[in-house]
């Protein structure tokens, strides 16, 4: 009987909190925001694999724009009012499903943004189809968020995997060595960037001359099977191609060391590699390692004042991740604040098309075709421990790729 | 041919691994009855502990080497003594239960400490050369944890054929019934014979270190290989074990290598050949049918 009383009680609740936050956007639409306020949701793995690259301080990065977009508009901001809610969706697609429900339904969230891990980022994007509201994928690399996933409510803004392969792919293909060997963990992300990478090398006049899918998880946390097989090929490759992850990738680049293959010749290029990730292999472990940045702290003095900032709230220095959530809950707001009002289907209007630059995106675009946010990308490589001389500052950028040429072009199976 | 050494040796490296901790997973189970899911989040420990001495306290990996196992032997003996000793005349379902939630516990207590990101550990330096074999050169650490394994495990070996310690582990973990009617205090040595196993898995982890991504999820995805290969030995089986251990190192590795066209059996061969070998004998290679306690 209780039980029953509570759930009563708690249903009765949901139901007024649901009424009080939905009851604005129908009636108004001329300046009025839901609720008088704007939430963003940040919804990311919070403990996990990717909690480091993204998780926690990416909620920082996000309230460094609200504080920001306050700071500039003052008074004459649409509202002073923004919050942010955060969940945990614990790199599981169905918890990242319900979670992203609760977000626009219960907390009343505008917008929801990082969403790492592919499987997950796509099922919030039917969630954000579904109930018509503001979804700027961050974290994930799946290119189908603006292929045969896009809708009219997702965008999708740092990286994807055709930006990886083709900056790492094609440049280390001229500039370095032309014959590869690809190394990737089997399953649907190491298959994609696989695929890509090998496009994108063809494409450059290299060759692939020998390609392995390694088990995944690799319970043995050992390639040297793998490793040890490259330098013996034929043609022997001048570049082994590791689309790795996190922990695994950290047990290839130990191996690639122990087993000398730089000394051997054959150079490392690696598919998807975070800050974080040079950090806890060190730079020494992976000097003149090459790999795709979507953004980089130290590239200028812009960046590098957002990186000091940044390091004073979360004690690190920002990822490109982090970065890119800065900037995503930026160009919503400025949206909003040009719109007047936080209506999803004003805020796309007002987006789509415009050509937007701030700390993250340089030569920025948002693509009216597809919603690829495209900007420039950067070919990074990572120093040798002599020139580091200040933590965090492990990389050099080699080379600028331009906003026209980091992305894809809009895929065919995109309809908005 | 070269590559098959070279492989081979590849595969006893990661088996030296499995043999460490299937051989301390089988002395606790053989003398507790108690299938420790633990050993994992131990091995674990034994990796960061390795991490944290160094980073924190300028303790090289030599001295970690002695000082986690041993520091780790001691905290198992001091939890065999708290809780593991009141599981032994429970339903195993117990004993599932408490060490399933003690890995929990270690790995979150990590994780709240260091995070998820891993963590780096170089190789000593003394060990990061290469060994020229002739027909091929192999990493010096490498060979270094062959042979400390190798002779770690004829030692333990001696130990359990030659003195009365090992007479007692011996009988107690093929009998412990038997064992007990011949008058032998038995549970004396249950405590020490515990924090042993975990101190193997301790120094599997100190050893891991300089070549593995040290982070709190490690063991975990280890464990789920030991427990294959403890199976395949024979549960309770000591010899087993070990040589079951070193046997999964050299299938895998030359599975990887020679059945990579077929990722689907190179990535399940652990489990192909636990239960092909279940079949053919129920109770693994040397394992022995249990009289019913």
């Amino acid at each position: 009987m209780r039980r029953t009383m509570g759930v009563a009680a708690a249903s009765a609740a949901v139901v007024l909190v649901a009424g009080c936050g939905g009851g604005g956007p129908q009636s108004s639409g001329d300046g009025k925001l839901t609720g008088d306020k704007i939430v963003l949701g940040v919804l990311n793995d919070q403990s996990g694999v990717y909690s480091e690259l993204s998780g926690k301080n990416s909620v920082t990065a996000v309230e460094m724009a609200i504080a920001d977009f306050t700071a500039k508009y003052g008074d004459k901001a649409v509202t002073r009012n923004i919050t942010v809610e955060t969940a945990d969706h614990q790199n599981k697609p169905d918890v990242a499903n319900s979670k992203a429900q609760e977000m626009y339904d219960r907390k009343g969230v505008d917008l929801i943004l990082d969403v790492p891990t592919s499987s997950a980022a796509l099922k919030v994007a039917d969630v954000a189809k579904e109930k018509k509201k503001l979804y700027f994928n961050i974290g994930a690399a799946t290119t189908d968020l603006t292929g045969k996933s896009c809708n009219k409510y997702t965008f999708h803004y740092a990286y994807d995997t055709y930006m990886l392969a083709n900056g790492t792919g094609k440049t280390t293909t001229e500039q370095i060595g032309k014959n590869w060997y690809i190394l990737y963990p089997n399953y649907a992300f190491g298959q994609d960037m696989e695929k890509s990478f090998s496009t994108a090398i063809t494409a450059a006049g290299g060759t692939v001359v020998g390609r392995d899918g390694a088990p995944f998880p690799n319970t043995s946390g050992d390639f040297s099977t793998f490793l040890l097989k490259a330098p013996n090929l034929n043609p022997k490759p001048d570049v082994l191609g590791t689309m790795q992850a996190g922990a695994e990738l950290v047990n290839v680049v130990k191996q690639y060391n122990e087993f000398k293959l730089r000394d051997k010749g054959v150079d490392l290029a690696v598919g998807l590699m975070f800050l974080t990730d040079i950090h806890s292999l060190t730079p020494a472990a992976l000097a003149g390692t090459t790999y795709t940045d979507a953004w980089y702290w130290n590239f200028d003095a812009k960046n590098r004042e957002f990186a000091d900032r940044f390091q004073q709230k979360a004690g690190t220095r920002p990822t490109f991740a982090h970065a890119a959530n800065y900037s995503a809950a930026w160009q919503y707001l400025e949206a909003v604040q040009a719109a007047g009002t936080d209506d999803a289907d004003a805020v796309v209007k007002g987006l789509e098309g415009k050509t937007v630059e701030d700390v993250f995106l340089r030569n920025g675009k948002i693509r009216a075709e597809d919603h690829r946010v495209v900007h420039d990308a950067y070919l990074a490589q990572v120093k040798p421990q002599s020139e580091v001389t200040e933590p965090w500052d492990y990389v050099k950028v080699l080379k600028t790729i331009p906003a026209a040429e980091a992305f894809r072009t809009p895929s065919a199976d995109c309809k908005l | 041919m070269t590559g098959f050494a070279q492989n081979t040796f590849n595969g006893l490296v990661s088996g030296a691994f499995y043999a460490l901790l299937a051989l301390g997973l089988a002395v606790i189970f053989g003398m507790l009855r108690v299938v420790n899911f633990a050993h994992g989040a131990f091995y674990m420990l034994g990796a960061f502990g390795a991490y944290v001495l160094l980073t924190e306290a300028g303790v090289p990996f030599w001295a970690a080497l002695v000082i986690m196992p041993v520091g780790l032997g001691l905290l198992g003996m001091a939890l065999e003594r708290a809780v593991i000793h009141r599981l032994t005349k429970l339903d195993p379902l117990y004993n599932f239960l408490l060490t399933f939630g003690l890995t929990l516990i270690l790995q979150d207590l990590v994780k709240l400490r260091y995070g998820v990101q891993s963590s780096p550990y170089a190789t000593p330096s003394l060990l990061s050369g290469s060994v020229d074999f002739g027909l091929f050169d192999f990493p010096t650490y490498r060979v270094f944890i062959l042979g400390f394994t190798v002779l770690l495990c004829v030692a333990v070996w001696w130990a359990l054929t030659r003195t009365r310690i090992g007479m007692v582990v011996r009988a107690a973990t093929e009998r412990p019934d038997l064992t007990r009617a011949l008058g032998i205090d038995v549970g004396r040595w249950v405590t020490p014979v515990f924090g042993f196993g975990i101190g193997l898995a301790g120094l599997a982890g100190v050893l891991a270190a300089p070549m593995r991504a040290v982070n709190p999820l490690m063991g975990a995805d280890l464990i789920i290989v030991v427990f294959a290969v403890v199976v395949i030995g024979g549960l309770g089986s000591i010899f087993g074990s070990v040589a079951a251990g070193f046997g999964i190192g050299l299938v895998q590795a030359w599975g990887e290598s020679y059945l990579s066209n077929f990722p689907i059996v190179s990535q399940t061969i652990v489990f192909i050949v636990m239960a092909g070998v279940l079949l053919w004998r129920p109770a693994g290679l040397f394992g022995r049918e249990e009289a019913p306690a």
